[in-house]
């Protein structure tokens, strides 16, 4: 067979692929059909306890282990009456920079509550700083059905170790009573 | 503490020990665990602390000892010649009993360090990585307490975390005098605890949540506040008390999170007092932010050329009838700026620090005896005398490190103690002290007739007591420690010099504020130049005038007027910094001068009762916001750098360097550097001195019921403002009177009694209402709480110490 001139040779490669499976993502009109791998280390998540109190104690471990010193927690002392955590501390002030974090994962493994754990969310573009230093607000996990916003008590007649131990599994009539009575004496104001 | 040897002791006491195979010489009777730390090898321990006595509590420390079949504790071992020691380094005995006593001390240790304050600068967490094991192999159940407890307003005691160590306990009993604290139960049961009905109320209990080498106490303040990486500490000095106590501050995103005692052998060691760890919280609330001027009787905010062209004109059209008042808590650096800006470019001499109780001989006694002198007496001359005589001096309330100090003298080296006082108080029964009654404003009579008394011992009145001080005085080394309160008694500081110079003794005045002493050397005094110049001696107004670069003709001729009454009398301007009028026996007429023509720059870190009717107000620089120094009671120079910084404040230097120039004359740049400098180009004067006092003691007829009083530690001072916890361990405010006055008057203990003053011309007759309590007082005599709750003697009764008061059954009660 004789040798085709190689600028027609080249096209061959062109003429292969176009029979070819495609291998582009289409981002991000069908980013649906290509979610991120469950591990894939994403925006962080406060996460809370079944019934609504937040896994967060406020320690700093997270800070402590960034590498990046992307994130500012400040510890504050539940009261009585304003509880948000199980036991004595809680995270009043919970920053997480966006611009600085690298994504490592470190902290997740300092958090000793499991409070702090990564979702898949990777959509993390903005036109401005200041929206990416995300709050408390922004990282805190949605409330679930059966979990009362805090700051509530504690499932009566439980301690921080019984919600370490897992037997809280949802907001008693109690708490969702308490609940509903301070929106009613807030409102009420 | 660790006394060097000296020479011939170096020729003799000295043993050869053997540390792991490394042969040394050190004196004898060094504990073991301190020759190991000396060559660089660090047992573990918690009980262990080099200024409390060994107990060997923890038994942290083992380590093997060559002829003792068990491991023993390094803490507890003092080194003999020949002794043969080795540490974890090198015998795997001593480092498995070492793991052991981890393993146990772990063994009801709650997993609570993501929650404890101590968390990340724990003695604990950190043995437990060098000294523990990996892994627990402790299956039960942990010992539990509720938790955490209050064991006062201000000290949280978490007994799960208890190592049982001992060191709050040894601390509360051997260094504060205060043992309140104490262990209780056996066993796994042990636990540190107070009693139900006394809490830990110590002055001195921030230092047990220092010295505590696990998270078993913390402090209502710093609770959850920041973990030690957040952290940036500035060495620092506290403005609280002329003690000059060494401090660190730590500070987080611009806020003051804690101060620590920091280490300084030769003032507070590792010490403090509550109110110098505590009291911060008012660096960032009531602060005046922007200059303001005021307009139509109304203040309003003004830019700073603005409002230091309106002071400007206000100052220069008094001409030089202005009078400047710095208050007691300016830093040294300031107080000279204050002298030198009055002097070169007010062209006034009538400047005065003392916003207080004073008088004109307290200000010729600190001329002669004090200003411009060089260090001395100090602690370590407190630990080295026999005898420390202390008159109008409650050294627990008004200078708590001397208190510790002097306990430590009295319990390790000897020394006497004697306090001439109308009190017989918990701080002088702390140094072991003898107690001389005298009722308030007899001081001077007592001193005077100390001064005259022969060596012939009379028994039973007073004039034994004068022939005991006299001896105590006359022995080697002996300490008078004056407080800054006899300046309201005639007579007093004069017989107390006197007195001094015939016996030998040496002369400690002890202000109460931290900037007196600095204040008097830098020149803030009418009549005063820096360094203790006398302003009316050629010599040293050339000096001065040298170093200022100025014509000796340009400072004011005559020396001025001397006390806050006169010289706001006199003014048709002021000058007021950091002053409260309500500190001052003339506080009505400070009131008065500010309500009045009279034009008043003020300038002032916080909202006050001067900045509410000054003219003209300039915001200046708290302490932790600029470097800066006290000068301590001892005459100490005590430097401190700037903890928070990147803010826009600027020291009361700087004002008036900013004043000056818009008033065209120079005083510099008055940045700190400068002011040092000034400074120490000026040094002390050694020319010749002005004459003592020779003030004869008022003789007073017998005149019923007189009033005692000085300022408790924690009271209402500005300074503590913003702080709950701490107000809440403050002494109860209450008159003490003792058994038999109190029975001549009808009054029982616990009575609710008014003391009415006994008002003499234009001043009103004020009372206080308080709880009685009887105690050991001198006879006729009633002492109140100068400033606390419910209690302000100047303010309520318009009376200082001294005077005369009634007293009655509350008619309610």
């Amino acid at each position: 067979m004789p040798e085709l001139p190689p600028s027609v040779r080249g096209f061959g490669v062109t003429f292969k692929t176009i029979f070819k499976r495609v291998v582009t993502e289409q981002y991000p009109e069908q980013a649906d059909r290509f979610p991120p791998k469950p591990r894939f280390h994403g925006r962080h998540q406060l996460n809370r306890w079944a019934d609504g109190l937040e896994k967060c104690i406020g320690c700093e471990l997270c800070a402590w282990a960034c590498p990046a010193d992307a994130i500012l927690v400040e510890g504050a002392n539940n009261e009585d009456g304003d509880r948000h955590s199980p036991g004595e501390r809680y995270g009043r002030v919970y920053q997480i920079n966006y611009l600085r974090c690298i994504f490592c994962g470190l902290c997740i493994e300092a958090c000793p509550t499991r409070a702090l754990t990564m979702t898949n969310e990777f959509e993390l573009a903005d036109d401005n700083r200041v929206d990416l230093i995300f709050t408390k607000e922004d990282l805190l996990a949605p409330l679930l059905p059966g979990m009362v916003a805090p700051p509530h008590d504690m499932v009566a007649d439980f301690d921080e170790k019984d919600y370490y131990a897992g037997k809280v599994i949802g907001a008693t009539p109690e708490q969702q009573r308490s609940a509903i009575d301070d929106r009613v004496a807030k409102e009420g104001s | 503490m660790t006394i060097a040897p000296g020479p011939e002791q170096t020729q003799t006491d000295l043993v050869t020990v053997v540390v792991d195979d490394i042969s040394v010489r050190v004196p004898k009777g060094t504990l073991v665990i301190r020759v190991a730390e000396q060559m660089g090898v660090e047992i573990p321990r918690f009980c262990d602390h080099p200024l409390l006595d060994a107990v060997a509590a923890c038994r942290m420390c083992l380590i093997e000892i060559d002829g003792n079949p068990k491991p023993q504790p390094a803490c507890a071992i003092t080194v003999t010649d020949g002794m043969k020691v080795k540490t974890q380094r090198t015998s795997p005995v001593a480092e498995k009993a070492q793991e052991g006593v981890m393993e146990f001390l772990l063994l009801n240790h709650p997993l609570d360090c993501p929650i404890c304050d101590k968390g990340g600068e724990c003695p604990l967490q950190n043995q437990a990585m060098t000294a523990g094991r990996g892994e627990s192999r402790f299956e039960g159940k942990k010992r539990t307490f509720p938790k955490p407890i209050n064991i006062s307003a201000q000290i949280l005691l978490d007994r799960e975390r208890c190592v049982s160590c001992a060191r709050c306990t040894r601390f509360a009993d051997q260094i504060a005098g205060d043992p309140m604290l104490e262990l209780l139960e056996r066993g796994a049961q042990q636990q540190v605890g107070v009693a139900d009905d006394a809490p830990f109320d110590s002055y001195f209990s921030g230092n047990t949540i220092q010295i505590c080498p696990v998270g078993a106490l913390t402090s209502s303040l710093y609770r959850f506040r920041s973990r030690p990486f957040d952290l940036v500490s500035t060495p620092t000095t506290c403005e609280h008390c002329a003690s000059g106590c060494s401090l660190r501050t730590d500070v987080r995103r611009g806020e003051i999170t804690r101060r620590l005692a920091w280490d300084d052998p030769e003032v507070n060691e590792e010490w403090n007092c509550d109110k110098g760890r505590f009291a911060f919280k008012y660096t960032h609330d009531g602060r005046v932010k922007t200059p303001l001027i005021r307009e139509d009787g109304e203040l309003r905010p003004a830019s700073w050329p603005e409002a230091l062209d309106a002071a400007a004109r206000g100052l220069a059209a008094a001409g030089d009838r202005v009078g400047v008042l710095t208050g007691g808590r300016l830093t040294r650096e300031d107080a000279y700026s204050y002298a030198k800006f009055a002097r070169i470019v007010l062209g006034t001499d009538d400047i005065d620090f003392r916003s207080r109780p004073a008088s004109d001989e307290e200000a010729q006694f600190l001329a002669a005896a004090v200003a411009g002198r060089l260090l001395g007496p100090t602690y370590a001359d407190l630990d080295a005398a026999d005898n420390v005589v202390m008159v109008g001096l409650e050294p627990e309330d008004e200078s708590p490190i001397i208190m510790l100090r002097l306990r430590r003298a009295a319990r390790k080296a000897g020394t006497r103690v004697w306090g001439v006082s109308p009190v017989n108080t918990r701080g002088l029964a702390k140094v072991d002290g003898t107690w001389v009654p005298c009722r308030a404003g007899d001081e001077a009579a007592l001193l005077r007739s100390a001064l005259q008394s022969g060596d012939s011992p009379a028994d039973g009145s007073a004039e034994a007591a004068a022939v005991q001080i006299t001896r105590a005085l006359s022995t080697p080394g002996a300490v008078l420690l004056i407080g800054e309160r006899l300046a309201s008694v005639p007579g007093a500081l004069s017989a107390a010099w006197a007195l001094a110079e015939r016996t030998g003794a040496r002369v400690g005045w002890v202000p109460r504020r931290a900037g007196e002493r600095g204040a008097l050397d830098a020149g803030a005094l009418a009549g005063l130049l820096p360094g203790g110049r006398p302003l009316t001696d050629p010599t040293a107004r050339a000096e001065v005038a040298r170093v200022w670069g100025v014509e000796p003709d340009q400072l004011p001729r005559y020396a001025g007027r001397a006390g806050s009454g006169a010289i706001v009398e006199s003014a048709s301007a002021l000058v007021l910094a950091g002053i409260e009028p309500d500190d001052d026996p003339d506080r009505s007429a400070i009131l008065a001068a500010l309500g009045s023509e009279t034009f008043v720059v003020s300038i002032e870190t916080h909202h006050s009762a001067v900045t509410e009717l000054a003219d003209v107000i300039l915001p200046v620089a708290v302490d932790a916001e600029r470097a800066g120094s006290y000068t301590d009671w001892e005459g100490r120079v005590r430097p401190f750098g700037a903890a928070i910084t990147g803010v826009s404040t600027v020291t009361d230097s700087r004002v008036l360097a900013m004043l000056a120039d818009t008033m065209d004359r120079s005083i510099g740049r008055g940045d700190i550097g400068e002011l040092r400098s000034e400074l120490a180009a000026l040094g002390n004067w050694t020319g010749s001195r002005a004459a003592a006092p020779d003030a004869i003691p008022e003789t007073r007829v017998s005149d019923g019921l007189r009033l005692a009083s000085w300022r408790l530690l924690l009271d209402l001072g500005r300074l503590q403002d913003g702080e709950p916890h701490l107000a809440a361990t403050a002494r109860a405010t209450e008159a003490l009177m003792s058994p038999a006055t109190a029975a001549a008057y009808g009054l029982t203990d616990g009575a609710l009694v008014t003391v009415t003053a006994v008002g003499t011309g234009s001043r009103p007759r004020g009372s206080v209402c308080v709880a009685l309590r009887l105690d050991d007082v001198a006879h006729d005599t009633v002492w109140l709480p100068m400033n606390s709750p419910g209690c302000s003697v100047l303010v309520d009764l318009q009376s200082v110490p001294g005077e005369s008061v009634l007293i009655s059954l509350e008619a309610s009660a």
